[in-house]
């Protein structure tokens, strides 16, 4: 780490907690010596580390090493044949955050930076703006590091999401209005408070976190960056960090250079970022966000503007889903790879498929899919949508009935 | 009409650290305007050379984005509060 900078304007910023540039506004970044990480960090050295994140911690933003989260990361990369099938594609991967430590979201891995660089930096009192998943990790990971937690979150989310930030103990303040205005509400806060705002004031280290999802993904395909990404998007960070890692692991060297494609995920309900990719503008316009999607309901998307630059230098694209096509998609994964995604990985497979029966991703390639939380955050989505238990007494008669009626030629006569 | 202004940190080196800076004006253009009068250089940070607001630059009235409202013509009564706010933030 050697500075912050501007991403519009280039100017430089010591390694603060902030996160906008004086001048523009614009986003500040981390600025990293590159050539010097270059000289130690080999696959070999990778390789030789502990299975987490953290095996690629030259490349995020902390001085000292993790001091909170010090497990997070290196999240299954599933072969998933019968996915690929159903999707009509040679070959497909399924990256599944949904099972990140400790709690079950890529959210993991961007509060595992963020807290500890606010730890580094002095702070004691940590916060965040949230759709849910966020919120779950600050409180869990700032209960665990000892940290005071207040988490901001749109008040009608999932009861699930809810539960599991006031478990930990933190402060749980719903806001009622969407979203945007939590955001709104927080950047005011982080500006009269001193506290640690993670995807606030400390935005520029938080979001690097998201790289560490990309760098595991070539690792897992055996330092391969893979020709079609499809990501969803709610700021749209985490797409353009998952293009940055991959960036950076070839300017490294330790893979050779490749032409790649990413892909933007949204809910129809909730589509700025996607909207303005089909009409091919590269700005978006803000608007309401109505879909059961919650996680992806940011209709002022912070890095949209970057995320539509990604998707046009790579020659991606995206495409979005209705709520019923998540629900559908939510299933099919579940059916098809036993993984009980999110909405929000709903939303990635039902654009993948979409995607593919349009032939953007062509069918003789291989293609992987981000998912990033779990299902069993928001049953309240699909309950209703998936059936119902049959109800029978302890009797064997009854169950044979049943089964005779259902699936004749599995009864034993 | 008078409104207030809630003055983000990265400006309030040129408001000498004011937060909330009282203006009367009809328009949030008129406010930009205004803010420009008293604290020259306000502008330049918050319009672009079109005119425009910046990319990254939010305005609400009354906590309502002026995209959804009339941006820039957006007209204000007595008691309104503006806040700007750094697009930056979040997700």
């Amino acid at each position: 780490m050697k500075a912050l900078k501007c991403r519009e304007c280039g100017r430089e910023y010591p390694l603060a907690a902030t996160h906008v540039c004086e001048f523009d506004f614009g986003p500040l970044e981390v600025v990293y010596d590159y050539p010097t990480i270059k000289k130690s960090l080999t696959r070999a050295a990778i390789e030789s580390r502990p299975q987490t994140m953290w095996r690629y911690r030259e490349l995020l933003p902390v001085a000292e090493g993790p001091t909170v989260g010090v497990e997070v990361g290196f999240t299954p990369l599933i072969k998933a044949d019968r996915l690929a099938k159903a999707l009509g594609i040679r070959e497909l991967w399924v990256k599944n955050d949904a099972v990140n430590y400790p709690t079950l979201s890529f959210k993991d891995r961007v509060v595992s930076v963020a807290l500890s660089r606010a730890r580094e930096l002095g702070f004691k009192v940590v916060a965040c703006a949230s759709t849910g998943n966020l919120a779950n990790s600050v409180a869990a990971n700032a209960a665990a590091a000892g940290l005071k937690a207040y988490v901001f979150i749109p008040a009608d989310l999932e009861q699930g999401k809810i539960v599991n930030s006031l478990i930990y103990g933190a402060q749980v303040i719903g806001i009622k209005g969407h979203y945007d205005e939590v955001n709104r509400l927080c950047a005011e806060i982080a500006g009269k408070y001193g506290w640690a705002f993670v995807n606030v004031n400390m935005r520029p280290y938080y979001a690097e976190g998201s790289k560490s999802m990309g760098y595991e993904i070539i690792e897992q395909l055996g330092w391969k960056v893979p020709k079609h990404t499809v990501i969803c998007m709610a700021s749209g960070s985490l797409l353009t960090k998952i293009h940055k890692s991959y960036q950076e692991v070839q300017k490294l060297g330790l893979v050779g250079e490749t032409d790649y494609h990413i892909y933007g995920a949204q809910a129809t309900g909730c589509s700025p970022i996607s909207s303005a990719q089909k009409a091919g503008l590269d700005f978006f316009k803000p608007v309401k966000p109505n879909t059961i999607a919650k996680s992806l309901a940011i209709g002022t998307p912070a890095d949209g503007f970057y995320a539509l630059k990604v998707m046009k230098e790579t020659h991606g694209a995206a495409e979005d889903v209705t709520d019923d096509e998540i629900r559908d998609a939510i299933k099919l994964l579940a059916e098809t790879e036993g993984i009980f995604a999110e909405t929000a990985g709903g939303v990635t497979v039902g654009v993948a498929k979409k995607l593919i029966a349009s032939g953007k991703i062509p069918a003789k390639d291989s293609a992987v899919l981000c998912i990033t939380g779990n299902g069993l955050k928001t049953l309240d989505a699909v309950t209703g949508h998936c059936g119902q238990p049959r109800e029978i007494r302890p009797s064997l008669r009854e169950f044979e009935s049943l089964l005779a009626a259902e699936n004749p030629s599995l009864v034993n006569a | 009409m008078s409104a207030k202004v809630r003055i983000p940190t990265p400006l309030r080196k040129l408001t000498n650290d004011e937060e909330l800076i009282e203006v009367n004006a009809t328009t949030v253009g008129d406010v930009i305007g205004e803010l420009q009068n008293r604290f020259p250089g306000i502008k330049e940070r918050l319009l672009d050379e079109s005119g425009a607001v910046r990319r990254f630059v939010n305005v609400y009235v009354n906590e309502e984005d002026i995209r959804f409202l009339q941006n820039k013509d957006t007209k204000l009564k007595d008691g309104d509060e503006i806040s700007i706010i750094p697009a930056i933030a979040g997700g």
